[in-house]
């Protein structure tokens, strides 16, 4: 470690110590260790599902760890919910926005722990007021008043960490805070903490934006598969050497040459504009063409909240049509999901969880889901042809699972991931939609998912995936989108790109305008 | 760390996860599994444990013709349930099964009693096969009025069912007046004979609403292991969004399973008004709770997706064979009602308690897996 460390400030304030979690079939941390300093800022890197954020949420106590230690200031602590961490000094921002859009910004500032006035009121003036100050402080110049949902998700993602910094938290754990933020946010993010590092506080950082947040760090630690595999000053390292501890080797080794031989255009999307339908009063995706032969990997990277899922459920057949068209195999996309499968066209869902799997049918049933149609005979399921097609899928996606007939929680992530990918390819898709096909994966699977798009282009399949991880962005796909804010803004073949130029790229040109101007 | 612990039992190879807990997890899995299997047989050994009482205690119990009886009164509820299970296997809940009963006994008496038409002066008098259909077909349509409440309106399945479960005894009550339609039976020289055969017949020596009941309980079965709809169900039950993003046609699932569950309740209603050869508006008077409770019993999830046919007609037989054999003991009827109650109730919170078990069991043998990756997870 470098000199200009001094001993004092190295005292460990939060400690996981051995800390082992599994989750159904998966295991998301082996016996890691890591402290937490005062005063410094260490940041977190690691690949999707890592074991990032579940290190994360045991530390501030969402999670109780499977087997091993949390210590506070060298004492073992079993924080019962996240408020018990909170009180303890210990917060986080997540990842994934915690706001009620319906709450305004000061409502959503102070929920559950709104000041009191005298007779036991909640003192709206103070909360408006401390809102307005702390909002200041992030930049933002905005009335406490305005619903959450009104503000774009930038300044959502801003509100989110004004409430972590209301608490006067020893401990800041922060999961992917500049997701949504421009350049110019995640500046005025960046001096707020090193102010709070400069008073005492100990943060954590989480981002996929590797030389952001080396940038920010003063300690590094890198996990993969679940485990800590190395640890170093930020002085000492630099973006590449992360990239090497993430990936475990040679990036070249996880993304093989590809050769594609390209067939006519199959997918064809022309000025397509998509209302968000989250807010309606938004665009989603705002005026984008684009293109997907057939036998082509066309990759779309992009923020969150870049367009990236709106996108591809709208070629699925799952959001409206806003405007525009969007053709295949020179024909325009028409009708409901099942219609669309038909025709050729399936979507990998961004979380499989939610969207991809039944949780009470097994594995073989998951996969036979979307074309148990064709599996049928006088009106009723062939079992042996039903079973023939399954074990066939199983083998070609490698998945590894004990029988067909085990239950889908029984699987690792990758492998469930692999299911789902499977289901989408027993319906003999022409066009392959995949929204961030390799979240929450172990690397080995990562590799299985990407030779299995690739398997398949070459026989034909034009395939279109959504991803926010450079890596993957820079080598998977023989042509890649970047969208902004639900604008395309900019292509690019294989090896044009750096990692720097897409950074850049993917924050969106200055010169956009906001896409609520425009509905 | 000690000797035994530096050499872990054998099949748990020491990993992330220290050998001591794995043991303890591992051990913790297998009782969790014996556990397990009790409760998923707990409809059949409180089947078995009401046959063992009820028959040392009365001397009738065990006769052939009570056993038939018995039946008898199992197949209406049965014949109701199998309906309601694919109701809740869908996630939802049909309260209004009970009135389609009481309606579709009314529709068929004023039909038996001949239809007035006015305007051409002359009555009709359809023969039974027609009037059957025309019964259940009426249960089918206000099914189907569920089925566009809960997926066009989006209604919550229970609002919509329990407003329909007014509306049904309502339309009941006012095509009968309020009173109830006597001498079913039909008469001869009008070519409408024969609807008492629904309650009374025997074709091979048993009573056509067992028939009945058997040939529903195969056809769902059926339905439900080899039809595509089948799979559909369990999907949309389990998972809705997966299910409609694999293509699934989820709304016009939804749909059916109101309107098969309308059309078995109308069966029902006909079974009965036969057996009594006379037909009540108020007939079937909290028919769904019986249903409901036998389907529970059978270990389906109120949340959907989970459950089974034969699960559905051991609880009938459990809720059939309770009640009639209280009776047979001479228990008074308000201590019935009461029984009967706690029943459902015990059965809910089983049901709970089991997915509480799996939860905790899955939990268990995570941490076995965590300990041994490369062992398949131990088998009994």
């Amino acid at each position: 470690m470098t000199a200009r460390t001094a001993a004092a400030q190295r005292v460990p304030v939060l400690s996981a110590v051995d800390v082992t979690k599994v989750f159904g079939g998966t295991r998301a941390l082996r016996g890691v260790s890591l402290d937490v300093l005062a005063g410094r800022v260490t940041a977190l890197f690691g690949e999707n599902g890592a074991g990032k954020s579940t290190l994360m949420k045991i530390l501030a106590g969402i999670e109780t760890p499977t087997t091993g230690r949390v210590l506070l200031d060298g004492e073992e602590r079993r924080f019962g919910s996240a408020r018990e961490a909170a009180d303890a000094g210990i917060s986080i921002i997540h990842q994934e926005l915690s706001l009620c859009p319906n709450l305004s910004i000061a409502d959503n500032l102070f929920l559950a722990r709104e000041r009191r006035t005298r007779t036991g009121g909640v003192d709206r003036r103070a909360q408006q007021r401390a809102a307005r100050e702390v909002m200041l402080r992030l930049e933002e110049d905005l009335d406490p008043a305005t619903p959450v949902g009104d503000l774009r998700l930038g300044q959502q993602q801003l509100v989110e960490i004004a409430r972590a910094l209301l608490q006067d938290a020893r401990v800041l754990i922060m999961d992917e805070p500049t997701s949504a933020l421009s350049a110019t946010e995640v500046d005025v993010l960046f001096a707020v903490v090193r102010d709070l590092s400069a008073s005492g506080v100990a943060v954590v950082y989480i981002s996929h934006h590797l030389d952001e947040a080396l940038e920010i760090a003063d300690d590094v630690v890198v996990l993969r598969d679940g485990a800590l595999v190395a640890q170093a000053g930020a002085r000492d390292v630099d973006v590449a050497w992360i990239v090497r501890q993430m990936v475990g080797r040679e990036s070249d080794s996880l993304f093989p040459p590809r050769h594609p031989t390209l067939g006519d255009v199959l997918l064809d999307v022309r000025d397509l504009v998509v209302v968000d339908p989250r807010s309606p009063e938004r665009l989603a995706v705002d005026d984008v063409s684009l293109q997907v032969r057939a036998g082509e990997i066309v990759g779309l990277y992009g923020l969150m909240g870049a367009g990236r899922t709106e996108l591809l459920e709208t070629v699925a057949g799952r959001n409206p049509v806003g405007s525009g068209q969007v053709l295949l195999d020179g024909e325009e996309l028409r009708g409901s999901i099942a219609d669309r499968i038909d025709q050729g066209v399936v979507l990998v869902p961004e979380d499989r969880q939610r969207d991809g799997l039944v949780q009470s049918m097994s594995v073989g049933r998951n996969l036979s889901l979307a074309s148990i149609a064709g599996l049928t005979r006088r009106l009723l399921l062939s079992p042996p042809r039903e079973r023939a097609q399954v074990a066939q899928m199983v083998t070609d996606v490698t998945v590894k699972t004990a029988s067909a007939d085990a239950p889908i929680g029984s699987l690792s992530g990758g492998n469930q991931q692999k299911v789902v990918i499977g289901k989408a390819l027993m319906t003999q898709p022409r066009l392959l939609l995949l929204d961030e096909p390799s979240r929450g994966v172990d690397v080995g699977a990562k590799a299985d998912v990407f030779d299995l798009m690739a398997r398949q282009a070459e026989h034909g399949l034009a395939v279109l995936f959504t991803t926010s991880e450079a890596e993957e962005a820079l080598h998977v796909p023989d042509r890649l989108l970047v969208l902004a804010r639900g604008r395309l803004v900019g292509e690019f073949r294989r090896g044009e790109l750096t990692r720097e130029q897409l950074m850049s790229v993917s924050d969106g040109a200055p010169t956009t305008t906001t896409p609520g101007a425009t509905s | 760390m000690t000797t035994s612990e530096r050499h872990p039992a054998p099949g748990i190879p020491h990993e992330a996860v220290p050998a001591a807990e794995a043991r303890a997890a591992l051990a913790r899995e297998r009782r969790l599994r014996v556990l397990d299997v009790a409760f998923e047989a707990r409809a059949f050994i409180a089947l078995a444990v009401l046959v063992v009482v009820f028959g040392i205690l009365s001397d009738s119990f065990l006769t052939g013709s009570n056993l038939i009886t018995m039946t008898r009164h199992v197949a209406i509820n049965a014949v109701l349930a199998l309906g309601m299970l694919l109701v809740i296997l869908k996630g939802g809940i049909d309260l209004s099964v009970g009135s389609i009963v009481g309606l579709s006994g009314v529709v068929a008496g004023e039909l038996l009693r001949g239809l007035r038409i006015d305007v051409l002066g002359v009555v009709l008098y359809p023969p039974v096969w027609v009037v059957v259909i025309i019964a259940v077909a009426v249960g089918g349509v206000v099914g189907t009025i569920n089925g566009l409440l809960v997926t066009r309106l989006r209604v919550a399945p229970f609002i919509a069912t329990l407003g329909m479960l007014y509306v049904a005894r309502g339309t009941a009550l006012i095509i009968s007046g309020g009173e109830t339609y006597p001498k079913l039976a039909g008469e001869p020289t009008l070519g409408n004979t024969g609807f008492s055969w629904l309650g009374s017949g025997r074709p091979l020596g048993l009573p056509t609403s067992i028939w009945i009941m058997i040939v529903l309980t195969v056809a769902v079965a059926v339905l439900l292991a080899r039809a595509p709809f089948g799979r559909w169900l369990y999907a949309t039950g389990g998972n809705e969004r997966a299910a409609e993003l694999s293509g699934v046609p989820v709304v016009r699932v939804k749909t059916l399973v109101y309107v098969i569950s309308g059309a078995c309740a109308a069966m029902a209603g006909l079974i009965i008004a036969s057996e009594l050869t006379s037909a009540a508006p108020q007939a079937g008077e909290s028919y769904e709770l019986n249903a409901i409770a036998a389907v529970v019993i059978g270990g389906a999830a109120l949340s959907g997706g989970r459950g089974n046919v034969r699960g559905t007609l051991v609880g009938a037989f459990v809720i059939g064979f309770l009640a009639d054999g209280l009776v047979l003991l001479g228990v008074s009827t308000f201590w019935q009602i009461f029984i009967k109650g706690a029943v459902i109730v015990l059965a809910v919170a089983l049901d709970q308690g089991q997915q509480r078990l799996q939860r905790r069991r899955s939990a268990a043998s995570a941490v076995v897996r965590a300990a041994a990756p490369l062992t398949p997870a131990p088998t009994a």
